[in-house]
């Protein structure tokens, strides 16, 4: 497709409501003021330290093979500290890659929906992440896209790409400052796992109560490659709306989405994990944990289409209620479309067990700090596929939004 | 250490325990018989304070301080613990974590000390990391049970069919750690703990020695004597006839 044509297309979608959510009017919102890059991490704003760390940023960039970081509509930092990777923002990549636009909207369709289109319409950087072939990046990459003033619409478009046989992790945090009231991220996110090649993306949501947000993300997955999401979060959020969507196309190609979400005060999500296992032999694995409390309305989605022979996909969503005021839909799809498949599910909804309190009471604890030992444990789900140091980081992250809602 | 007068207990609206007196001195070990469904384990968890047994009449002392009504977790902190016959399974909750959870600390690692009395009751590191009573087998229940018990070091503990579904060589293990918790390898006059076993076999009761047993039939306890025949009666008899030898052996007394 030319550029004329994509455009073309993103501007007859531009009025296509989304499948889901609730339609946001995105002219209210503005590019905002350019703001100069930095040196380094620890030159951004000392007001808005709290709220890189809160989303998982290291700003001494400590064991981060690089580092980017966006505010509002500008990107303000970017550095690689490892051979064999590399990281700026999607418009500079554009402009030195060639061969990068045959990537743009090849996962997520231009006219997927009107936010797709403002995307291409509108965009305002996003990243760009890659390794080289053959390269293992154990060392995670950081980036952050950050939201600091009133009425900023930050329209992203990140590309990652694996090459063969290479390894790429990734912490990405999404936060905005606490002055803002209200504010929109669009966010497409296109990623291409090659053969043999590894991502793992563990992203941190630190959002607020004026936040609108609808990421569009899909992954593409060759032969013998893996790719691992672990979604995180735990702050209110207006509305948020997605379904990323892994494609296995490759023989034996794996997707895990890992989800946990804590929806409190009046948060609305429809959050979704969808597995397309196209590939033969391929798998996935779909795993949430959702929490809705006070009046949080959830929407929990999962749906595995199982296409390619010998596929196989499990789906495992769990959801507690604490609140009568809340509400929370647990919808597990599952498709078949041809016989030697192996498509599973298991989902349910529960409240936090009397007789689970009580034993724990009969160890000492008081009754809150029994609920909330239960609410941890039921949160807390084993993050496969991570090398250890960074396995054991997000798990500090986890604990670390945990402490702040608990 | 415990006294219980006129226990009288609902659950659900049905009259389960009905006038109950029991005392158990300091350093003093009961052991407990009775039939399925008579009322033990409503006794156990009414001592330990859970909401749905209700005390309709009657006062529970514990070391001095009327506990009728208050919370379980006040119950702990007195020094009362149990070893349960059904525990719970809680999701994401590692045995570890119940370890460190009963000693009264907030670590969240599971560190040297846990594994080193993990060791004891032959408990591994891989063990202590799976949720806690999910999937366990019946005897790992037991052993995990004491486990909780040995870091808890309760000072009035409460066994639950401690050795029911357990083998052979687990109960020598298991009897020997309840022993050493409830000060039985001391000399009587300088044992400090106390303890109320349930058990169906009397098979624990072999490794550790009790000062009492009761029988229970109908939520009121029917007759009480020295364990070694309390048991022998119970095993060879049954508990009805138990407790008219029992009522007999109190009549001659009399005479
Ligand atoms: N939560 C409850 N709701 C309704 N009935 C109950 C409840 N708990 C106990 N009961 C009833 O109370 C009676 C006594 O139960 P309890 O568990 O105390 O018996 P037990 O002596 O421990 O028996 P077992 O030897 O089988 O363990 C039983 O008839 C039981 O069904
Ligand atoms: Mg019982």
């Amino acid at each position: 497709m030319t550029k004329e044509e994509t455009i073309e297309r993103a501007k007859r979608a531009k009025r296509k409501k989304a499948a889901l959510g609730e339609d946001i009017s995105i002219e209210e919102y503005i590019a905002g003021e350019e703001h100069p890059s930095l040196n380094s991490l620890d030159e951004f704003p000392a007001e808005y330290q709290q709220d890189l760390l809160d989303a998982g940023i290291e700003p001494t960039e400590k064991d981060r093979s690089g580092s980017f970081l966006q505010r509002d509509c500008s990107v303000v930092f970017s550095a690689v500290k490892y051979p064999g990777l590399e990281l700026m923002s999607t418009t500079d990549a554009l402009k030195e890659h060639d061969w990068l636009k045959e990537y743009l909207w090849k996962a997520v369709p231009v006219d997927t929906d009107k936010y797709t289109a403002e995307v291409e319409l509108e965009q305002t950087h996003g990243y760009f992440i890659r390794s080289e072939a053959g390269k293992k990046v154990t060392m995670p990459v950081q980036s952050c896209l950050f939201i600091s003033s009133d009425k900023i619409g930050q329209k992203v478009h990140n590309i990652i790409i694996a090459e063969e046989d290479s390894e790429l992790h990734i912490i990405t945090g999404c936060s905005v400052s606490h002055a803002v009231n209200s504010a929109l991220h669009l966010g497409v996110s296109e990623f291409y796992v090659k053969k043999g090649a590894k991502i793992t993306f563990t992203m941190i949501h630190n959002w607020s109560r004026g936040m609108d947000v609808r990421p569009r993300s899909a992954v593409i997955i060759e032969d013998d490659g893996a790719f691992i999401s672990n979604y995180i979060l735990m702050t209110p959020v207006k509305s948020l709306q997605m379904y990323p969507t892994a494609y296995c196309v490759g023989r034996n190609a794996r997707a895990t989405f890992q989800t946990i979400i804590y929806a409190h005060g009046d948060t609305v999500i429809d959050s979704g994990s969808r597995a397309v296992l196209r590939g033969e032999g391929s798998r996935s694995e779909i795993i949430s944990r959702v929490i809705s409390t006070d009046n949080a309305k959830v929407i929990a989605r999962s749906d595995v289409i199982g296409e390619g022979a010998n596929a196989k996909g499990h789906i495992e969503c769990r959801g507690l209620m604490l609140s009568d005021t809340a509400e929370l839909d647990s919808i597990p799809e599952l498709k078949a479309e041809r016989k030697d498949l192996d498509l599973s599910h298991e989902a349910a909804i529960g409240k936090v067990a009397e007789e689970e309190i009580q034993y724990l009471m009969a160890r000492g604890l008081s009754e809150e700090e029994a609920t909330s030992v239960i609410i941890r444990g039921f949160l807390n789900v084993d993050i496969t596929g991570l090398p250890d140091a960074l396995a054991r980081e997000t798990k500090r992250m986890f604990d670390m939004s945990l402490e702040k809602v608990m | 250490m415990l006294k219980i007068k006129d226990l009288t207990v609902e659950v659900e609206g049905k009259e389960i325990i009905r006038d109950l007196h029991l005392n158990i001195e300091e350093g003093e070990v009961h052991v407990l018989f009775g039939p399925n469904g008579c009322g033990k384990t409503t006794l156990l968890m009414t001592l330990l304070g859970f909401p749905c047994y209700k005390v309709t009449r009657g006062r529970i002392t514990f070391k001095g301080v009327d506990i009728t009504n208050s919370p379980t977790n006040e119950r702990v902190k007195l020094g009362m613990g149990m070893s349960f016959q059904h525990p719970p399974e809680i999701r994401g909750v590692k045995l570890g974590d119940m370890v460190n959870i009963a000693q009264g600390r907030k670590e969240e690692a599971i560190d040297e000390d846990v594994i080193a009395l993990a060791k004891r009751l032959n408990i591994s590191v891989e063990f202590l990391n799976r949720d806690v009573n999910l999937g366990f087998s019946g005897g790992e229940v037991k052993r995990s049970e004491i486990l909780q018990l040995l870091a808890q070091a309760p000072d009035f503990i409460m066994f639950d069919e401690p050795d029911s579904g357990v083998d052979v060589e687990n109960i020598e293990l298991i009897g020997k750690i309840m022993s050493e918790l409830l000060d039985r390898n001391k000399m009587p006059s300088k044992r400090k703990k106390s303890g109320l076993i349930i058990t169906h076999s009397g098979s624990i009761m072999r490794h550790l020695k009790a000062d009492r047993a009761h029988v229970m039939l109908e939520g009121r306890i029917a007759c009480s004597g020295m364990p070694d025949e309390i048991t022998k009666n119970v095993m060879e008899t049954g508990f009805e006839r138990c407790v008219e030898l029992c009522a007999r052996t109190n009549e001659v007394d009399a005479e």
